[in-house]
C-alpha cells in the first residue's frame, strides 16, 4: 500500500546552543533536518550513507554520523555542529589546529572532520580502546597510528589525511 | 614579496566552521526539490513511462520525462540533452525527475514511476582483443593518436634486453566528497548556483543546451567541495533543474546526485589495456619504445582519452611508436580525471622501466638517467627547463635509496620503489577550447584593491595563491587585496583544469595589474579600474614546458596474507616557481594521496550482465582514508620556468597523482618478487601469484 501524505512529528533539538522547534517528516534524517529545514548547512551531505563523515556532528557531547540518525528520534537532542565549536572569532583548538597545519583543502568534509576530532579526543581522554590499541587496560597513548585508526571514518578525497593528523596531534598536545 | 610565502588558506576559517557555502547550500526561499529516476538497463528504448501514481502523491509539483520536458538544443551535446528522447545509451542514464515540495516527497514519488524497457544487447566489457576496436582521429587532447619514428620492430629484434608486457588499470571514479549539485532559479532570467569547476565554461554549455542567452545567466560558485575534472562540464542533472525550475513557475529547484547516482552521471576515468614494448643495449639506453594503448570511450559520444602521449618525449630513443586504440561501449562517456591519461599511462611506462632495470641489472635511477633526452623528440623543441634528474636523485637522497635492499622484518616483507613522470602543459588549449582569460583589478579606496577573476578554487588554494600574484604585481601588501572568483560576473576565466589555473589566472592578474598601473599609476582615485587577459603563451613555438617529478615509495608486504602497507611516499617536484608552499605542498600530496588510493583500492566492479558499476558507493568502492596513508611528503625544486609565465610558475596539483601507482607496483615488486601489472595492487593478487609461484 501506498501511503500519500508524510507522517510529521513535532520536535525540539538544541543546535549549537538555540532551541528550534520544528515539524518532521518522520523519514527525515537530523542531517536533512539540520540542512534543509533549519538551514545549518556545516554538517555536509557526502554519501547519506554513514559510509564518508562529512555529516559528522556532536549528538549529546558524542560523535554521530547526522545523515543515519532519524530526527523524530532526537527529539530534545543537543547538537553541537562545527559552526558551533567556534565561539564567534575564536576557534576551537582543533580548528585552529587545522588551519594551522593546512588539514583542509576542498573544505566539504572539514566540519565532519573536525567534529569527528573533536569527539575522538574525548573517546581517547575516557580511556576507549580502538581496534589497534595494544593494551586495552591501559591509558590509551595517541598515537598517529591511533588517530588514523579513529578518524578512518571520516573520507578526504583531496587527500589532506595527512595534514589532518597533524592538526590533531597538535591539538591534543 | 607575497609569493612564496606559506599564506594560511583565506577562506580556511569558513572551511573549519562549515559556513563557506556550497551549491546546494545557497539559502532561497521555497525551494523544490529534484529526485532523477535511471535507466535500469544499459541500452534500449524506454516503451512506456507511468507517471499517474507519482503525479497523484500530494506534494509533487512535477514529473519531467521525455514525453514532458521541455526541447532542448538539438546541436548540444549529447552529455547534456535530458529526457529529450526514450533512447537509453547507457546504465543509470537519466530518465525521469520528480520536482517536489521536500526530497522525501520526491523521492517517494521517484519510486512511483513505473517504466517500461524494449533492452538491446549492450557491451560493457573493454578487452585488447576487442573487434571493434578502431582508431580515433584524434585524442581528447588534440594530438594525433600515433605516432612513429625510426625502426621498432627491427630495434626490438636485435635489442640485448627487451620487455613486452602488458598492463590494466580499471576504470575509476573521481568521488569528490560533495555530490554534484545545482540549484536553478529560472523566472525571467535564470541564476544557478552550481558545483562547477569553471563558471564561464558551465554558462557557455548551459545556454547552448537550453537555447537561452549566455548573458541571462548568472552561475555561482564561490566554494566547490573537490572536482577532480568531474565538474567542469555542465550536466543533466542542472539542466534538468533549470528546466524544472522553468516548469515550476520560477521557483527555486535544488538537487544533489546521490552518491550512487555519482557512480552512473558524473562520468570516470577510462579503463585501459596498455602493451609496452621496451629494447635496451647492455648500457641501458633504449633502442625502442613501443607503448600501445587500447581503451573504452562511448558509444554515444567519443571521448579517448591521450594515454601514450607522454612516451613520446619522456626518455630518448631512437626507434618509437606510440598507438591509441579505442572500443565504443554502451557506458558513459569517460572524462578527464585528475591527471587524466598521464595517471594510466606512467603506471605502464614506468613499470616497464622498472622490469628493464632488473632485466638490466642496473639501478632504476640510474636507468632512467641514461635515457634523459636533450629535447623534447615529439616537437623537436628544447625544453624550458627540465630538472628530471636532480629530482630524482633529490629524492634519491632525502628518501635514502642507496644500498636499497629488501628486508623482512616479522611477517613483512619490505620493499622500495622509484617512478620518473612528466606532466605536459596544454598551452594550445587556450587558443583551440579555453580561450582567453581575464581579470580586473580596481582601488576601492584607501589603497585597498578588489581583483576579480571567473576563476575556480575547489580546494586547491587558488583564491589564496591568486591572492598572493595580485598584491605582488601591484606591489603592494597582501593584506590591501581582496579577490572574488567563483561567479560568470566576474570576468570571464577558463575552467580548472590541466593544473593550469594558477598559471592562466595568475598571468590575467599580472595583466591587469599593469595595465592598473600604466593607466591609474601609483596613487588612483577610488573605483579606477582596468583588466588584463591572458591569450596564450607566446614560447611555444620555441620550447617547450613541461613539468617532471620523480617518486619514491616504501612498501611493506604481509607474507602471508598480501596485505600491502605503503609506509612512506615521497615526491620531488619539478614545478618552477611555487606561489604558496603551504597550499602547494597540500595540493601535492593530497593528489599522492588520489595515487595511492588508485595504486590499492579503486576499481570498478562492473557487472557485465546489467551493465552497470556495482560497487557504486564508498562501501564498494573504496577510496584511500586514514588509516592507508602514513608517511607521506612532498618537496620541490624551487626553480622558476622563465618560459611559462610572468611569476616562473608551472603546472603542479596533477604531478601528485602520476608517478605514485608505479613507485608503488615497483616497491612491492621490490619487496616480494611479484610483479602486478593490473590495477590496483591487492592481496588477493598478491596471494595468487605466490601460490602460482
Amino acid at each position: 500500500m501506498t501511503r500519500t501524505n508524510p507522517v510529521l512529528a513535532d520536535i525540539a533539538i538544541h543546535v549549537d546552543g538555540d532551541k528550534r522547534q520544528l515539524s518532521v517528516d518522520t523519514r527525515t534524517t537530523l542531517l536533512d533536518a539540520l540542512r534543509d529545514q533549519l538551514g545549518v548547512t556545516s554538517p555536509k551531505k557526502g554519501c547519506d550513507h554513514g559510509q564518508c563523515g562529512a555529516c559528522t556532528v556532536l549528538l549529546d557531547g558524542r560523535r554521530v554520523v547526522s545523515c543515519l540518525a532519524l530526527a523524530v528520534a532526537n527529539d530534545g537532542a543537543e547538537i553541537v555542529t562545527a559552526q558551533g565549536l567556534a565561539d564567534g572569532d575564536d576557534l576551537h583548538p582543533v580548528q585552529q589546529a587545522f588551519l594551522d597545519r593546512d588539514g583542509l583543502q576542498c573544505g566539504y568534509c572539514t566540519p565532519g572532520q573536525v567534529c569527528s576530532a573533536v569527539g575522538m579526543l574525548r573517546e581517547v581522554q575516557e580511556g576507549w580502546p580502538s581496534h589497534v590499541t595494544g593494551d586495552l587496560a591501559a591509558p590509551v597513548e595517541l598515537t598517529d597510528e591511533e588517530i588514523r585508526e579513529r578518524m578512518s571514518g571520516n573520507l578526504c578525497r583531496c587527500g589532506a589525511y595527512a595534514n589532518i593528523v597533524a592538526a590533531i596531534r597538535e591539538a591534543a598536545e | 614579496m607575497s609569493i612564496g610565502i606559506p599564506v594560511e588558506r583565506m577562506d580556511g576559517r569558513a572551511k573549519v566552521t562549515g559556513t563557506a557555502p556550497y551549491a546546494y547550500e545557497h539559502q532561497v526561499a521555497d525551494p523544490l526539490y529534484l529526485h532523477l529516476i535511471q535507466s535500469t538497463i544499459a541500452r534500449g528504448q524506454v516503451t512506456a513511462i507511468d507517471v499517474a501514481a507519482a503525479e497523484a502523491l500530494p506534494g509533487v509539483a512535477a514529473v519531467l520525462t521525455h514525453h514532458t520536458a521541455p526541447r532542448l538544443a538539438p546541436d548540444a551535446p549529447a552529455e547534456f540533452r535530458a529526457l529529450q528522447s526514450g533512447e537509453i545509451v547507457h546504465h543509470g542514464q537519466v530518465i525521469a525527475g520528480v520536482v517536489a515540495e521536500s526530497p522525501h516527497i520526491a523521492r517517494h514519488a521517484a519510486g512511483l514511476v513505473r517504466v517500461t524497457y524494449d533492452a538491446r544487447p549492450h557491451d560493457v566489457r573493454l578487452r585488447a582483443d576487442h573487434p571493434d576496436l578502431y582508431t580515433p582521429d584524434m585524442v581528447a587532447i588534440g594530438a594525433p593518436a600515433d605516432s612513429a619514428t625510426g625502426d621498432t620492430h627491427a630495434a626490438l629484434a636485435s635489442a640485448p634486453f627487451r620487455i613486452d608486457q602488458t598492463y590494466t588499470t580499471s576504470a575509476m571514479f573521481h568521488s569528490p566528497i560533495e555530490p554534484h549539485a545545482t540549484t536553478a532559479i529560472w523566472a525571467d532570467d535564470l541564476t544557478v548556483y552550481e558545483a562547477s569547476q569553471g563558471v564561464h565554461d558551465f554558462t557557455a554549455l548551459l545556454a547552448q543546451a537550453l537555447g537561452f542567452p549566455a548573458d541571462r545567466i548568472r552561475v555561482i560558485a564561490p566554494h566547490v567541495g573537490g572536482a577532480f575534472g568531474s565538474k567542469g562540464l555542465a550536466r543533466p542533472h542542472a539542466v534538468l533543474a533549470a528546466l524544472a525550475s522553468r516548469m515550476t513557475g520560477g521557483r527555486a529547484v535544488k538537487v544533489a546526485l546521490t552518491r550512487r547516482q555519482m557512480f552512473a552521471l558524473t562520468n570516470h576515468r577510462p579503463a585501459t589495456v596498455q602493451r609496452v614494448q621496451l629494447g635496451a643495449d647492455a648500457d641501458g639506453r633504449l633502442t625502442a619504445l613501443v607503448h600501445d594503448a587500447i581503451l573504452s570511450t562511448a558509444r554515444y559520444e567519443e571521448y579517448v582519452e591521450w594515454v601514450a602521449t607522454s612516451s613520446r618525449n619522456m626518455y630518448a630513443t631512437p626507434n618509437r611508436r606510440t598507438t591509441h586504440r579505442a572500443v565504443r561501449l554502451d557506458v558513459q562517456m569517460p572524462a578527464p580525471m585528475r591527471a587524466p591519461g598521464e595517471a594510466q599511462g606512467h603506471f605502464a611506462t614506468e613499470s616497464a622501466m622498472d622490469e628493464l632495470a632488473t632485466a638490466i641489472g642496473m639501478d632504476p635511477i640510474e636507468l632512467r638517467i641514461r635515457n634523459e633526452p636533450s629535447a623534447d623528440a615529439d616537437t623537436g623543441l628544447p625544453w624550458s627547463s627540465r630538472n628530471l634528474v636532480e629530482c630524482l636523485r633529490l629524492g634519491a637522497q632525502r628518501f635514502g635509496w642507496a644500498g636499497r635492499g629488501r628486508r623482512r622484518e616479522g611477517d613483512w616483507l619490505i620493499g622500495t620503489g622509484v617512478a620518473a613522470a612528466t606532466l605536459p602543459t596544454w598551452f594550445k588549449l587556450i587558443s583551440v577550447a579555453y580561450g582567453p582569460s581575464h581579470a580586473a583589478v580596481e582601488h576601492v579606496g584607501n589603497g585597498r584593491y578588489l581583483v576579480s577573476t571567473g576563476a575556480s578554487d575547489a580546494g586547491t588554494g587558488a583564491r589564496t595563491a591568486l591572492s598572493q600574484i595580485a598584491a605582488d604585481a601591484l606591489s603592494v601588501p597582501l593584506s590591501d587585496v581582496d579577490l572574488e572568483l567563483g561567479d560568470n560576473a566576474l570576468p570571464r576565466a577558463m575552467l580548472a583544469a590541466g593544473s593550469m589555473g594558477t598559471m592562466v589566472w595568475g598571468s590575467a592578474i599580472v595583466a591587469a595589474a599593469g595595465e592598473f598601473r600604466r593607466l591609474h599609476g601609483t596613487d588612483p582615485r577610488p573605483g579606477a579600474r582596468a583588466e588584463g587577459a591572458m591569450t596564450g603563451n607566446p614560447h611555444t613555438e620555441r620550447v617547450t614546458i613541461d613539468s617532471f617529478h620523480a617518486v619514491f615509495a616504501e612498501a611493506a608486504v604481509h607474507a602471508e596474507t598480501g596485505e600491502i602497507r605503503v609506509p612512506r611516499l615521497l615526491g620531488v617536484f619539478d614545478i618552477g616557481r611555487v606561489v604558496n608552499p603551504r597550499t602547494a605542498r597540500s595540493q601535492l600530496i593530497g593528489g599522492m594521496t588520489m595515487g595511492l588510493s588508485m595504486a590499492l583500492h579503486e576499481s570498478a566492479a562492473v557487472d557485465q550482465h546489467v551493465g552497470a558499476v556495482v560497487n557504486n558507493d564508498f562501501a564498494g568502492y573504496h577510496i584511500a582514508t586514514h588509516a592507508d596513508v602514513a608517511d607521506i611528503d612532498a618537496v620541490w625544486l624551487d626553480k622558476p620556468d622563465p618560459y611559462a609565465n610572468e611569476m616562473g610558475i608551472r603546472p603542479a596539483g596533477e604531478n601528485g597523482v602520476i608517478g605514485v601507482a608505479a613507485a608503488v607496483a615497483n616497491a612491492v615488486n621490490h619487496a616480494t618478487g611479484v610483479r602486478i601489472r593490473d590495477l590496483p595492487i591487492t592481496p588477493d593478487k598478491l596471494v595468487v601469484s605466490r601460490f602460482a609461484r
